[in-house]
């Protein structure tokens, strides 16, 4: 099999910028089984990267590595130009880095304010829980994503599965964010739900936030992403840019873990 | 006992949607409907025991006897609330129970006069001791919740070995005998007739109770207009401060119509020199130091479960360990935490059960546990993990020991009782667990 890591050249026009986030030759184990072997990744301002990949191709795996919730056995991460050390969700978080999880991560005993400021709670001068700024605040944030949004003091397990993900979006766009892992996103959703995710991309993108997509739809892949990184029994084969494949030269990366052209370098022409 | 089952008034809600039931009244005044409906079948216990003894059950004697019995159990369910909650279980409570009792026993009777040379007039004796119980208590939690949080043995193991192994220490503790003789200050927590806090400090007290009430409604509301949120009709404000309010004063009324003994009362007037009134003299007993300790237990712990950042995270963990631990959170802490609690909370319920005592036995706390985690579960604590209330919990406690109080009462014996208990114990939860199916 001629799978080789290919070094992920930065975009031409973004060369002189420095990315947001670079992995470099992460390596993840579960026990013998690799799920991540010698990944390297780059994220810039602005700029939305597609991870996809078959189930148990390293996906998540890679992205929990950035969001602090597994650590990397070996590799680095630099944020900003500085090397940082990710041992935590929180240790991630202080660098800006949220995470829509593909399971929302929500208690579902908690309501909607509870979930957004779960671990970074508002509080009173006296250290107690200010409640009523947190809904304030939730109040605030859904009137922007989702305003038909009114169960406020309702366990998120009463909620629908699409004001769930609004809960789940909210509290990763409400810290500001700099970078920004989707991890399938809109495969809960209905249609004009899914229309609603595809405008707050765009918009983040347009604020300069950083955004790793995993997603299993390849046609939101395509609407969505600037490059698309090919994940393949654990390693990134391929990252490249949209407009240089098609749907199908990604379908076949991701099936048989090879560009359908010449190995390394994407071919001029699609395949017919 | 069919009583808890049918007390809440469900059955209305099935009425046509345009006319506005009952539950949505009571939805509209957002009282808790479970606790509501368990405050209603306590009423219905409590009446049935007062006709079933023929109109005697409810004197003012009666009901505080059964909360000073109840209070060492009301005390413990509150922290077990919180392991409940949080997916674990303490079953070593009785044991840990029983070794602080001893250690107040020794302490008092032994170590402190004899090897720190602190004599029984040694001012604050008692708290001295005190402390160094709640401290035992909250290092054996601590050991416990640290064996449970970062080492990851299950808590039904843990704990399960603490109460076979700390029961033991109980009995090298003591050398294998009871221990007697107490500081008389530290008697005063076991209640009783002098362990009473007084007619006019009782009437004090309800009136602070009744001023918190307000201030606290007011305070809400106020926070919710600043914020432009929904308010609460103005009536189910009214209702809500008015029936809290009648209850806080019935309550001190009942405890200021439990008067001292006869004797006590004369023995008293002798010495101070009061004329005894023709009919004998009525001195107000108020309420016991152990019902005021669970009453300031119960607020301290209501406000750590719901105003604190730690009990947002014992809850949020309880609903989703996984979201809890992305969130960012110190899980192996949180819940090393909630061991230290109910250590605490086990050590100011030994301190009752000592000084009622006057000392204490090998057998101190047994089946403490038993008794602790019903009264957390019939309060509506959930095994699942992320619900339950702390002033469920203190409700169970005194619903169960009503039940048992009230059978012992009209002449049930303990068989009896515990048969009965079993069974409420298994209808309350399965009621319960059956309306929140038809709930959802």
């Amino acid at each position: 099999m001629t799978v080789q890591p290919t070094s992920p050249e930065p975009s031409s026009e973004q060369s002189g910028v420095t990315p947001l986030v670079e992995m470099r030759n992460i390596n993840v184990a579960f026990g013998g089984v690799h799920a991540v072997r010698d990944a390297s990744i780059e994220l810039f301002p602005g700029e939305v990267i597609g991870v996809v990949g078959h189930n148990g191709a390293g996906k998540s795996t890679l992205m929990r590595v950035l969001s602090g919730a597994h650590p990397a056995d070996s590799g680095e991460i630099v944020i900003g130009g500085k090397p940082a050390t990710l041992r935590n969700p929180r240790d991630a978080k202080n660098y800006a880095i949220e995470t829509i999880y593909q399971t929302l991560a929500l208690a579902d005993n908690l309501d909607a304010p509870g979930n957004l400021f779960l671990g970074r709670e508002r509080t009173t001068r006296g250290g107690q829980l200010d409640d009523s700024s947190m809904e304030s605040e939730t109040r605030k944030v859904m009137q922007r994503l989702n305003p038909n949004f009114t169960r406020f003091r309702q366990p998120a397990v009463s909620l629908s599965g699409g004001q769930r993900q609004a809960i789940a979006i909210a509290r990763a766009v409400y810290f500001n964010a700099r970078i920004l892992i989707m991890d399938e996103p809109t495969a809960a959703l209905g249609p004009s739900e899914t229309a609603q995710v595809h405008t707050l991309i765009q918009q983040l993108k347009s604020e300069g936030i950083g955004i790793f997509l995993i997603s299993h739809d390849i046609h939101d892949v395509f609407d969505l992403s600037d490059r698309i990184s090919v994940m393949y029994q654990g390693r990134i084969i391929q990252t490249v840019r949209r407009e240089e494949v098609t749907t199908d030269d990604v379908l076949s990366m991701i099936i048989i873990g090879q560009h359908p052209g010449a190995a390394a370098q994407p071919p001029a022409a699609p395949p017919a | 006992m069919t009583n808890l089952a049918d007390a809440p008034p469900q059955a209305v809600s099935a009425q046509p949607p345009q006319r506005r039931s009952f539950r949505d009244l009571v939805i509209q005044t957002e009282i808790n409907f479970r606790l509501f409906g368990m405050l209603v079948a306590w009423a219905a216990i409590l009446l049935l025991f007062h006709f079933w003894s023929g109109g005697t059950f409810l004197r003012p004697e009666n009901m505080m006897s059964l909360a000073v019995q109840a209070s060492g159990i009301a005390v413990i369910s509150t922290g077990m609330v919180l392991v409940i909650v949080s997916r674990n279980i303490d079953l070593s409570v009785g044991s840990i129970v029983g070794i602080v009792a001893m250690t107040y026993a020794v302490l008092m009777t032994d170590i402190l006069p004899n090897d720190l040379g602190l004599a029984g007039d040694f001012p604050f004796r008692w708290l001295i001791a005190l402390g160094m119980g709640m401290g035992l208590g909250m290092a054996i939690g601590a050991l416990q919740g640290f064996i449970i949080a970062y080492i990851g043995v299950p808590a039904f193991v843990v704990t399960l070995g603490g109460l076979l192994a700390i029961r033991g220490v109980v009995w090298y503790f003591s050398r294998g005998a009871a221990v007697s003789g107490l500081d008389p200050q530290f008697q005063l927590l076991g209640g009783g007739a002098q362990g009473s806090i007084g007619g006019t400090m009782t009437w004090l007290v309800a009136a602070l109770a009744a001023l918190a009430i307000i201030g606290l409604l007011y305070y809400n509301r106020r926070q919710r207009r600043r914020y432009g949120f929904p308010l609460r009709p103005m009536w189910a404000e009214g209702l809500i401060g008015v029936a809290a309010v009648l209850f806080v004063f019935g309550f001190a009324w009942l405890a200021n119509n439990n008067f001292w003994p006869r004797g006590l009362a004369e023995q008293y007037a002798r010495a101070n020199n009061i004329p005894i009134p023709e009919g004998g003299l009525f001195i107000p007993a108020g309420f016991p130091y152990p019902v005021v300790i669970v009453i300031g237990v119960m607020l301290v712990m209501t406000w750590i479960a719901t105003r604190r950042r730690f009990g947002r995270y014992v809850y949020a963990y309880g609903g989703n360990p996984e979201a809890a631990t992305l969130a960012g959170i110190n899980t192996r802490w949180t819940i090393m935490k909630t061991f230290m609690i109910i250590g605490v909370l086990c050590a100011v319920a030994a301190a009752i059960a000592a000084a009622r005592l006057n000392g204490a036995t090998l057998d101190i706390g047994v089946s403490y546990e038993l008794y602790v985690i019903a009264a957390a579960v019939v309060g509506g604590t959930s095994f699942a993990g992320g619900i339950g209330t702390i002033s469920g919990a203190v409700l169970g406690a005194f619903v169960m020991q009503s039940i048992a109080y009230g059978l012992a009462y009209v002449g049930v014996n303990s068989p009896g009782q515990n048969v009965v208990a079993g069974i409420v114990l298994i209808l309350a939860v399965g009621f319960d667990s059956w309306n929140r199916r038809r709930g959802s």
